[in-house]
């Protein structure tokens, strides 16, 4: 009696609390991001509609005006902003099609049966990703410098003088640290993406007499697309987010300029130039152009995979 | 997008067994040609990325001296003993206070996001409820939004809350990892049985002690992934912290580092600490990482990041 009493109450109760729950589940994931992701937008988009103009006579006041898009407009006609978009375009074209190829042959070798000691290897491939991205930054910071590179004391000894801090050849150099940060994780998802293509995939085309090379570049790297998109993508926002190398690496250098990357000139204008709204301004407009290129690539992929299916019919 | 449903999470990560021998059906000679070539490639790729990581490993051995008069690879003097307690000691112990620091942030920082995540993952595959589809599709959305371009504007809200220089004004933007969410909506649509909630319902466990010993436990191998990644992010920051924090004594090791770098063009003794500094902040994090890599490795082929 009394527990067919208490037994529809409490479904009643569980009932009311699987209507409640999903909300309580998802009540701190979605504060956070009002707070810590949509916040700072809307912050940054309203900044840099204002301007901190110094008032009065040197009494140390200032107040803030409405300045619609003056900062957009300062932004844009500084020539050393937009030379820095220009710069990281310039890096992601070269550097992510060179650092996707040696992720991906890396990916396909171990996925071969042809590697002796691959766990080894992967060690070694991966190693470099278990490092910050700051200290890697130091690290090969000494190998650039002349006075204590082995790299360059070595060139120097068989006659090559090399100077990787040059104004010329400092961003390929900071390419250098990216690639060697940043391969080991790009191979481990696409080695992964790969084991998990089932094997009778390939069988066909190796009964059609198809030789390795074939088969790799043929029907695995089609296979893996997804995973190649998606670590490609990643790379190029990444590549546009360019800070941590550079800003550390101006210790070595002074080919470095504080706007280097356009997070620099961001980060330049915030600190040295103690003006945030503009700040603001170039962070908004830094916003805007990820996503642009975001979409672009994701336009290149979706016209790119629906003329592979046309072929097919 | 490329995320697909429906994986095994917990399968251990496939080996190359017994059907890739048949790779090389029409003869040895033609595989034993590719794998010189492999070989080769596979000590030049090891070279290429061991070899920076021996040179910080052998000249943090060195005194500051022999580091600019000494072959980059030759041993010199076995000082390491002497400039790990030059590191220690230097400015009161800060480097080790960096450290702690570091591991405070990392630690405490992906534990709590882990936890977020896994809620929130967990009710959007569990529950069915109004604003699922709009969270969903934000989530997806803000991936594409990165981390350093609003580190500015965070620095901005940070200081009008009082949160700059704080412990707290560290640890709580970094709480927010939509990718981690996505990734844990995914392991608990694969990894969570309706029938098994149901069950644990008709036994009369409440919704929240469903989760915590029922969801959780199932998607714990997701789970270790988006600690580790959240781990990693936290452990790696350094545009906020930059422009966060002034005191010292909040500094994790990338700001304080860099910060020995910038003044060890002033401060020559600072460039071996600066150098020993670095070994010792990058052991813990590999060792970590690469011991578990099977774990994180089988996490992000479950993740679904394949066609």
């Amino acid at each position: 009696m009394t527990a067919a009493r208490v037994s529809p109450s409490r479904r009643r109760f569980s009932g009311a609390g699987r209507r409640v729950a999903p909300y309580v589940f998802i009540a701190p994931f979605v504060v956070l991001f009002l707070a810590f992701l949509v916040a700072p937008i809307v912050i940054a988009v309203v900044n840099s509609l204002f301007a901190t103009r110094s008032s009065g006579l040197g009494f140390g006041g200032s107040e803030t005006v409405f300045a619609g898009v003056d900062n957009y407009v300062v932004a844009f006609a500084d020539s050393d902003f937009l030379t820095s978009f220009g710069r990281v375009l310039l890096f992601g074209i070269v550097q992510v099609p060179v650092m996707m190829m040696i992720a991906a042959g890396l990916a396909l070798m171990f996925d071969s049966a042809l590697v002796r000691g691959r766990r080894f290897f992967q060690f070694a491939v991966f190693l470099p990703y278990a490092v910050p991205g700051v200290i890697a930054a130091l690290l090969w910071g000494f190998l650039y410098q002349p006075s204590v590179s082995p790299i360059v004391q070595g060139l120097r000894a068989i006659g090559l003088d090399a100077d990787f801090l040059a104004p010329g050849t400092v961003l390929w150099s900071i390419a250098n640290v990216a690639t060697w940060s940043v391969t080991g994780i790009n191979m481990i998802i696409l080695f992964a993406a790969l084991q998990t293509v089932p094997r009778e995939m390939y069988e066909a085309a190796r009964l059609d007499g198809a030789g390795e090379l074939r088969i790799a570049l043929g029907v695995k790297l089609p296979m893996i697309a997804p995973a190649i998109l998606l670590t490609t993508l990643s790379s190029v926002i990444g590549t546009l987010q360019l800070f941590n190398e550079p800003q550390v690496m101006q210790t070595v250098t002074s080919n470095i300029s504080s706007d280097y990357t356009p997070n620099m000139a961001i980060y330049a204008a915030s600190t040295l130039a103690k003006n945030p709204n503009l700040a603001s301004a170039m962070a908004v407009i830094l916003g805007v152009a990820t996503l642009i290129v975001s979409v672009i690539i994701l336009r290149i992929n979706n016209r790119a995979t629906r003329t592979a299916t046309d072929g097919l019919h | 997008m490329v995320f697909t449903e429906q994986l095994p999470l917990n399968a251990p990560p496939t080996k190359p067994t017994a059907p890739r021998r048949t790779a090389f059906r029409d003869g040895d000679r033609v595989s034993r040609g590719w794998m010189t070539v492999v070989t080769v490639v596979m000590v030049i790729a090891a070279a290429y990325f061991l070899i920076p990581v021996l040179w910080l490993v052998i000249a943090s051995t060195k005194s500051t001296g022999q580091l600019f008069s000494t072959p980059g690879f030759a041993l010199a003097d076995f000082r390491l003993f002497e400039n790990l307690a030059a590191l220690s000691t230097y400015d009161g112990g800060i480097f080790w206070r960096w450290g702690l620091n570091t591991i405070i942030y990392s630690v405490i920082g992906s534990a709590f996001t882990t936890l977020v995540c896994a809620a929130t993952g967990y009710a959007l595959a569990v529950y069915r409820f109004r604003g699922r589809q709009t969270l969903l599709a934000v989530i997806l959305a803000s991936m594409l939004i990165p981390g350093t371009v609003i580190a500015q504007p965070t620095y901005v809200l940070l200081v009008s809350l009082g949160l700059n220089n704080t412990y707290w004004g560290m640890l709580l933007p970094a709480l927010v990892y939509p990718f981690g969410v996505l990734l844990c909506y995914i392991y608990a649509q694969s990894s969570v049985p309706m029938e098994l909630v149901e069950a644990a319902r008709l036994d009369g466990a409440g919704e929240f002690r469903i989760f915590a010993s029922l969801g959780m436990r199932l998607m714990a191998n997701g789970l270790v992934t988006v600690l580790l990644f959240a781990f990693l992010g936290s452990w790696n920051s350094y545009i906020l912290p930059l422009l966060v924090l002034t005191d010292q004594e909040l500094m994790p090791l990338t700001v304080g580092l860099t910060g020995w770098s910038q003044s060890s063009i002033s401060i020559p003794g600072l460039q071996i600490l600066t150098v020993v500094g670095s070994l010792v902040s990058v052991i813990p994090i590999a060792i970590v990482f690469v011991s578990l890599q099977r774990f994180w490795q089988s996490g992000l082929t479950a993740g679904g990041i394949r066609g």
